[in-house]
């Protein structure tokens, strides 16, 4: 287990070079500092001296990967690469374009997005597990057949109208929260509830469906079978047999998403003004600050890698079955 | 009299169209296709959502072909265009880029208001204050310029209203009637015991007959939900059609351009991402999947590699970072895009590809894993056992066993693009702003719902057809992939 587990860790060192990798070619290499610097500066009429000073202050006026103006190891280590890119490994992210740090900012603006995440999912997991269960459990009747067409026509809808349609009606229209903003402490509830509500909302047709397809999948097992000729009632076969069981994937689909929580959500955040890391990143795009992107790139891709090794470590726990050498 | 215009986009949906010819003759020439697309005709929400798509695809194949208008007749006074009229076709082309679909609404696009008016109002939305003939001045709703122009009498508005969308649904009765009873005609199968060598009209089922079948809901292919989504849409786009002329069907925005004209023109970007998107990554994915699968070891190593640290970054932000740099790309090189039509253009072209870059990891991870199962077969190695070369192998063996995947993929793909677009476009890193999409129609109508009296049709337009175009895709693809997997097929049979 132990060795298995160091083999994937020094896999996703390997992966998360390959991501570092990625985006230092696409923000250095493909769009050099001085492309950067003329279209913060206004892309026409900008003196040469303008930009220097630009790249100098943040410092992209090395060498990209190799200083040979310097001696020994500051070769390396004086060059864009090593300064932006390797850097990330130690969490250094260096300023954003407001001179505030990025991992300041990051560790600061991290808690309301779970403070949001983290409900929806949890409320929105149990939510459509349910459905799901009712569903199957109902299966090929009209609640049934009805449920998936509900759910088709739910997923056909852009997030972007539940969140609208959502202020609009509860927050417009009845009054009942303020229509954006977000307060510290218990304060936050008041503000968090609407968006909670939309995100589970939201995800009703997806998530509903992919779970009763997991349900039904579980149903034509040979197992199923045998509890029902053991003289099973079916509601017992449901909650003893096909639940359970299907809990393998139901968990190990959650735990790779548990960590990207931390993300927030771009589009809910922006919309109810929740000064998150998806608000974060919204502003900073819409800043075009590169900085800010970079670093929060590499964390989501930190993330999610995080996320696939304690999906690894979960089949362990959940299923027996599963063993590795 | 015009230039045609092939703008990169339109280049690629041509290409697509190829494609899709090819397609459909190979499907024509081989048995087990058609037999998996006849299971695909057997679903009725597959037919009906086919029918609503293909109406879509028609206005966005409409808005595909672009050409420039000659100057000399549209915008060259009369009188001065008399004499030298034969001699102008030495060419002097507007630049403004135009499609087809713009010329068969020109009358909607020049019907422009001031500023918001609400559907079929013959009043703008806000108070002006108008100076009366007298001399005095007074605030209130000015009549539109165009919309309900026709009337003499206010009085008659509803009267007027009532009398189009009346004459519209007798029409579409009338032609609904025609179009089925040609469909009934031309698709009647073969009478129960007529062999398929006398193929005379009196072996065939009658007309009656087979009506009365697809009536019941009993014909094989089921016609009968076809013919009444043609109907729904008859109905639908034909009192529309009666009311464009004189009225703004679904109002106009802040700059009083017709809503239904942005929506229609919309659709078009939402098509060309759905497809395209698919069209571009599918090369990589075909070729490194396939190379991963059937070579493995160092090569499935390094792709693996590549598409899972691809497949780490969350895809938004490798979009937002990819449409960054972009941006830089096209703002400081104006001297590539001459028209702003190309300029956008290119923008939605390398959105289609950023959007491919980051979405093909699933369809490659897909295809490796066909691809290993497949190397092991029988067939396969025999060929390899004959020395036929490895690409060969792949071209001939591999990839036609892979199709299903791809197809599924392609369609599957299709409505999550469409929604992505709209979110992407809010967050910014969307098409041009320039360009017509249901991502900046939502994006602009964000700020009219705080509006009082609130505005509101802009943002149902683009819901309504957004939803419809989504709707019908997930009805489609879901058709589309209960008929082709194979797992779900043998499944089905053997509970």
């Amino acid at each position: 287990m132990s060795h298995y587990l160091l083999r994937r860790l020094f896999y996703a060192v390997l992966i998360l070079i390959g991501v570092n990798l990625i985006t230092f070619v696409l923000f250095f290499k493909v769009n050099t500092p001085d492309d950067m610097a003329r279209m913060q500066l206004g892309a026409k009429r900008v003196t040469p001296a303008a930009i220097a000073k630009w790249k100098a202050d943040r410092g992209y006026d090395q060498p990209l990967v190799w200083n040979s103006e310097r001696q020994g190891s500051e070769q390396l280590t004086q060059t864009i690469f090593f300064q932006k890119s390797v850097e990330m490994f130690r969490f250094e992210f260096g300023r954003a374009d407001d001179g505030r740090d990025i991992a300041r900012e990051i560790s600061q603006r991290m808690w309301p997005s779970l403070a949001l995440a983290l409900p929806v999912f949890l409320i929105g997991m149990l939510v459509h597990i349910s459905f799901a269960l009712l569903m199957a459990f109902f299966r090929g009747s009209y609640l049934d057949v009805g449920g998936v067409v509900l759910c088709v026509a739910m997923m056909s809808v852009s997030g972007l109208f539940y969140i609208i349609g959502g202020q609009y009606l509860v927050a417009k229209v009845w009054s009942l929260v303020p229509i954006s903003g977000y307060a510290p402490g218990m304060d936050a509830l008041r503000f968090l509830w609407l968006p909670v509500l939309v995100g589970v909302i939201g995800g009703i047709g997806s998530g509903t469906r992919w779970y009763r397809t997991i349900f039904i999948e579980e149903v034509s097992k040979d197992y199923v079978r045998t509890a029902r000729a053991k003289g099973l009632s079916e509601l017992v076969v449901f909650y003893r047999h096909i639940l359970r069981n299907a809990m393998i994937p139901i968990l190990t689909g959650a735990v790779v998403a548990l960590p990207m929580l931390f993300m927030g959500s771009l589009i809910t955040e922006s919309f109810f003004g929740i000064p998150g890391l998806g608000s974060y990143t919204i502003e900073a795009i819409q800043a075009q600050d590169f900085g800010v992107v970079r670093a929060m790139v590499f964390i989501g891709s930190l993330l999610y890698i995080v996320g696939l090794i304690l999906t690894d470590v979960s089949y362990t726990l959940v299923d027996p079955r599963v063993r590795f050498e | 009299m015009f230039l045609p215009v092939i703008l990169w986009t339109d280049a690629l949906v041509f290409a697509l169209l190829a494609v899709l010819l090819g397609a459909l003759l190979r499907v024509r020439r081989s048995a087990p296709l058609r037999a998996s697309w006849r299971r695909v005709w057997r679903n009725p929400a597959a037919l009906s959502a086919a029918l609503v798509l293909s109406v879509f695809l028609l206005i966005g194949l409409l808005d595909t072909l672009h050409f420039r208008p000659a100057l000399s007749a549209a915008s060259v006074p009369v009188t001065a265009s008399a004499p030298g009229a034969a001699s102008a076709s030495a060419a002097r082309y507007s630049s403004e880029v135009r499609s087809v679909l713009d010329v068969l609404l020109a009358p909607l696009a020049s019907r422009s208001e001031r500023t918001y008016s609400a559907p079929l109002a013959t009043h703008a939305y806000a108070r002006e204050t108008i100076e009366l003939p007298d001399g005095r001045q007074v605030r209130e709703f000015p009549r539109l310029r165009h919309g309900g122009a026709h009337l003499v009498q206010l009085d008659d508005w509803a009267e007027d209203v009532m009398l189009r969308v009346l004459r519209g649904l007798v029409l579409a009765l009338v032609l609904w009637f025609v179009l089925s009873w040609m469909l009934v005609i031309a698709l009647r199968p073969q009478a129960e015991g007529g062999t398929q060598d006398r193929m005379h009209e009196g072996s065939r089922m009658s007309a009656a007959e087979f009506s009365a079948q697809v009536w019941r809901g009993q014909s094989e292919i089921p016609w009968r939900s076809l013919l009444i989504t043609l109907g729904f849409l008859l109905a639908l786009i034909l009192p529309i059609g009666m009311l464009v002329p004189e009225y703004h069907v679904l109002g106009t925005d802040k700059v009083g351009q017709d809503v239904l004209l942005l929506s229609l023109k919309s659709l078009r970007t939402a098509l060309v991402i759905g497809t395209l998107t698919t069209l571009v990554m599918l090369p990589f994915a075909l070729l490194l999947g396939m190379m991963a699968g059937y070579f493995r070891g160092w090569v499935d190593d390094l792709i693996q590699y590549l598409y899972t640290s691809l497949h780490s970054i969350p895809g938004v932000l490798l979009i937002a970072a990819a449409v960054l740099v972009l941006q830089v790309q096209i703002e400081t090189r104006p001297e590539w895009f001459p028209t702003t039509a190309q300029r956008a253009d290119f923008r939605l072209l390398a959105l289609c590809f950023i959007l491919g870059i980051t979405s093909w990891t699933g369809l490659c991870r897909l295809l490796r894993g066909e691809t290993l199962k497949l190397r092991e077969f029988d067939y396969v190695q025999a060929a390899r056992a004959f020395g036929v070369g490895h690409w060969r192998i792949m071209r001939r063996h591999i990839l036609p066993n892979l199709m299903h995947i791809v197809l599924i993929a392609v369609v599957m793909d299709f409505s999550g693009l469409v929604l992505a677009e709209a979110v992407l476009s809010y967050v910014g890193v969307g098409v041009d702003p320039s360009m017509n999409s249901f991502g900046t129609m939502i994006n602009a109508a964000r700020l009219e719902m705080g509006r009082e009296p609130m505005v509101w049709w802009s943002l149902s337009s683009a819901f309504v057809f957004m939803f419809f175009l989504v709707l019908s895709a997930n009805l489609f693809a879901d058709a589309v992939r209960d008929a082709f997997d194979p797992r779900l097929h043998i499944g089905g049979r053997s509970a």
